[in-house]
């Protein structure tokens, strides 16, 4: 099966305050073009896997497969190249730099790749901002927006260098029930328009059951998939 | 890979939006650097202009003939006493003359050796100055003007009149400032001397001396080495004292000893002669460089501090950066850049503050007896010291930034991004 990501017999345990077992022998995987939900109550160690998705974390046993290459065992140089390039990443808490203008804030990651000259970085950040309808936002300061608006935001910095999958942790979860349909039909549009795989960790159930798959955690442990 | 304008980017909004705190850390270095520069030019210039009171006073090599009992007693070398243990009570000074045997030939020898900048010849006299029925002791020192000018601090201690007009005046004499008062007398006035044998002789008073050394300004002139000669009655190459100026000053010593024994005369080196003058100027360069290194040591905990804070408050930020691609080193150059920066700018400032305050400090007067040719505080604007003052401010911020900056490298996004 042709997978964008991968994972064989993820095992992590937390060190303090006790020896605690995390994630138990996590194996799956998600597919091109495929938006995947992963559901859990808290504690099931839901967001923990995304961190280790998300190459942020790296403390664990088994092994990560993005594109079909092996991510486990590399540097932390190379992995934060990955995450620019081919991971996109939506939080929470929608964190933006507070000091930069929108359109700095989406532009920020293209620039460290630093495959584009500025004014192609330039067009494509405003043009992603458009597309999300936030295009008239561009020389706001990021602290001056609202929390939708800043979600939108983020959104469009994660897309920013046409990442392999997107991912996020709870996405919609601080958002009201108007943004947060909002973001769902973007991340819905950006799979049907432009094949773009999506997993997001969530645990709205009206989210969850409107993606293409769901993935239960409990324990540390898969249930279903 | 690492991409410097958008580090650089980083590092000036993060600097320009928290402008409060970068002022205060620049501000830090600025005092840092421009009180050192400040501290080290005040101080070195003290230093220089204290140095070359002594230095300049006093010869790097003063031959003259010693006073002094013979080292060996006449009865050592009698035979028949060979092996006795003789005691020779009240022992007298050797008769010998008070010329230096063969003068103007040591001063030709002198004066071609490559070390030597200059040699000059001097004769000293006792002689008495009279002022109606009073006669006041003194000396009387025959020179070589021009000479003496070019190689002392002469010319400097002249503070009436000027060495030209000894030069033109065969009966010139440059007299001492503090027998000028006692005798109210003053230029082109004339001064009766009378020698140690009773011969009388008027001088013009065509200069006025001040060495700021009172005992010396009560008691001694000078006058041409001819016109003294006449006086005493004596031939031209009759001589008493040869001052010896080096280009290098750290040969006096070893100069002095071979002169002693070239010559058969009493040489006397400059260090012998101030043995405690190096040791005080090197413990004031010392207590210098102290203070300021103890004031860049400040302005560097300062520095610390604040980036210390600038990155508690910018945790998100950089678990931002780093969940978009950023590595460690980006996050570490971002805050070292800003360290950088602080430090650049702090220290040019500093530099600044540093040369403007010297500047002040060069014009305040400052008039003092002891030192007739200084009218403002001593300044010395060595580049040297500028040269050190940057380089210890991008030293201590970088050692300042490098710090904190470590730390922001190993922040691990997932426990900030988690934390909340």
């Amino acid at each position: 099966m042709d997978y964008v990501l991968e994972t064989v017999n993820i095992n992590k345990y937390f060190y303090k305050p006790k020896e605690f077992h995390v994630l138990k022998n996590i194996s799956f995987g998600v597919q091109k073009g495929e938006f995947a939900s992963i559901m859990g109550k808290s504690g099931s160690g839901k967001s923990t896997l995304l961190y280790i998705l998300s190459t942020m974390d790296t403390d664990y046993k088994g092994q990560l497969y993005l594109n079909n290459d092996l991510i486990t065992g590399k540097s932390q140089r190379e992995l934060a190249h990955i995450r620019n390039k081919n991971i996109g990443f939506v939080f929470q808490f929608h964190y933006l730099l507070s000091e930069f203008s929108v359109l700095e804030n989406v532009m920020l990651p293209a620039k460290k790749l630093g495959e584009k000259s500025p004014g192609a970085i330039e067009r494509n950040a405003r043009q992603k901002l458009d597309m999300l309808h936030i295009g008239h936002l561009a020389q706001q300061r990021a602290s001056r927006i609202s929390g939708g608006e800043k979600q939108r935001v983020a959104i469009a910095r994660a897309l920013i260098n046409d990442p392999t999958i997107l991912m996020g942790d709870e996405p919609t979860g601080n958002l009201d029930s108007q943004n947060a349909e909002n973001v769902f039909n973007i991340f819905k549009t950006l799979r049907e328009e432009q094949g773009l795989s999506l997993l997001v960790v969530t645990h709205d159930e009206d989210f969850a059951k409107r993606t293409d798959r769901i993935v239960q955690l409990a324990n540390g442990e898969i249930i279903t998939q | 890979m690492i991409n410097w304008s958008v580090i650089l980017g980083i590092a000036k909004t993060h600097l320009l939006t928290k402008m409060k705190s970068t002022v205060t850390a620049t501000l830090g270095v600025t005092f840092g650097i421009g009180s050192y520069i400040t501290l080290v030019s005040f101080m070195t210039g003290l230093n220089t202009v204290l140095d070359n009171l002594v230095l300049n006073q006093t010869p790097h090599i003063h031959i003259y003939n010693e006073i002094r009992p013979s080292p060996e007693q006449p009865i050592a070398l009698f035979d028949d006493f060979k092996n006795a243990f003789n005691v020779v009570h009240s022992i007298k000074p050797k008769l010998s003359q008070k010329k230096i045997h063969n003068a103007l030939p040591i001063l030709n020898y002198l004066k071609e050796q490559p070390n030597v900048e200059g040699a000059t010849p001097q004769l000293r006299a006792q002689i008495f100055y009279l002022s109606g029925s009073m006669e006041l002791g003194g000396n009387l020192i025959g020179v070589d003007i021009m000479e003496e000018v070019r190689l002392s601090n002469l010319g400097d201690n002249i503070v009436e009149g000027n060495p030209e007009a000894l030069k033109n005046n065969e009966s010139g004499i440059i007299l001492g400032a503090g027998l000028a008062e006692k005798m109210s007398l003053s230029l082109s006035e004339r001064v009766q001397i009378t020698t140690v044998t009773g011969n009388i002789f008027p001088l013009k008073i065509v200069g006025i001396y001040q060495s700021g050394i009172a005992e010396v300004d009560n008691v001694q002139s000078f006058t041409n080495l001819k016109t003294l000669q006449r006086i005493l009655g004596e031939v031209e190459n009759y001589v008493t004292d040869i001052n010896v100026k080096l280009l290098d000053i750290a040969q006096a010593g070893s100069m002095a000893e071979r002169m002693e024994k070239q010559f058969d005369v009493k040489a006397m080196g400059i260090n012998e002669a101030n043995a405690q003058f190096e040791s005080g100027s090197n413990i004031r360069n010392l207590i210098t460089y102290a203070v300021s290194i103890t004031l860049l040591i400040v302005a560097g905990f300062g520095i610390y501090n604040i980036l210390n804070m600038l990155i508690y408050e910018k945790m998100k930020d950089i678990a931002i950066l780093k969940a978009t691609g950023f590595s460690g080193t980006d996050v570490q150059l971002i805050f070292m850049g800003q360290a950088v920066i602080i430090g650049v700018a702090g220290g040019v400032l500093g530099l600044l503050t540093g040369f403007v305050l010297s500047k002040i400090i060069d014009r305040t007067p400052f008039e003092t007896e002891a030192l007739p040719t200084i009218t403002t505080y001593p300044v010395d604007y060595d580049p040297t010291s500028y040269f050190i003052g940057i380089t210890f401010a991008l030293l201590s911020t970088f050692v300042a930034g490098y710090l904190p900056s470590n730390r922001a490298k190993n922040i691990d996004p997932v426990l900030i991004i988690r934390g909340t």
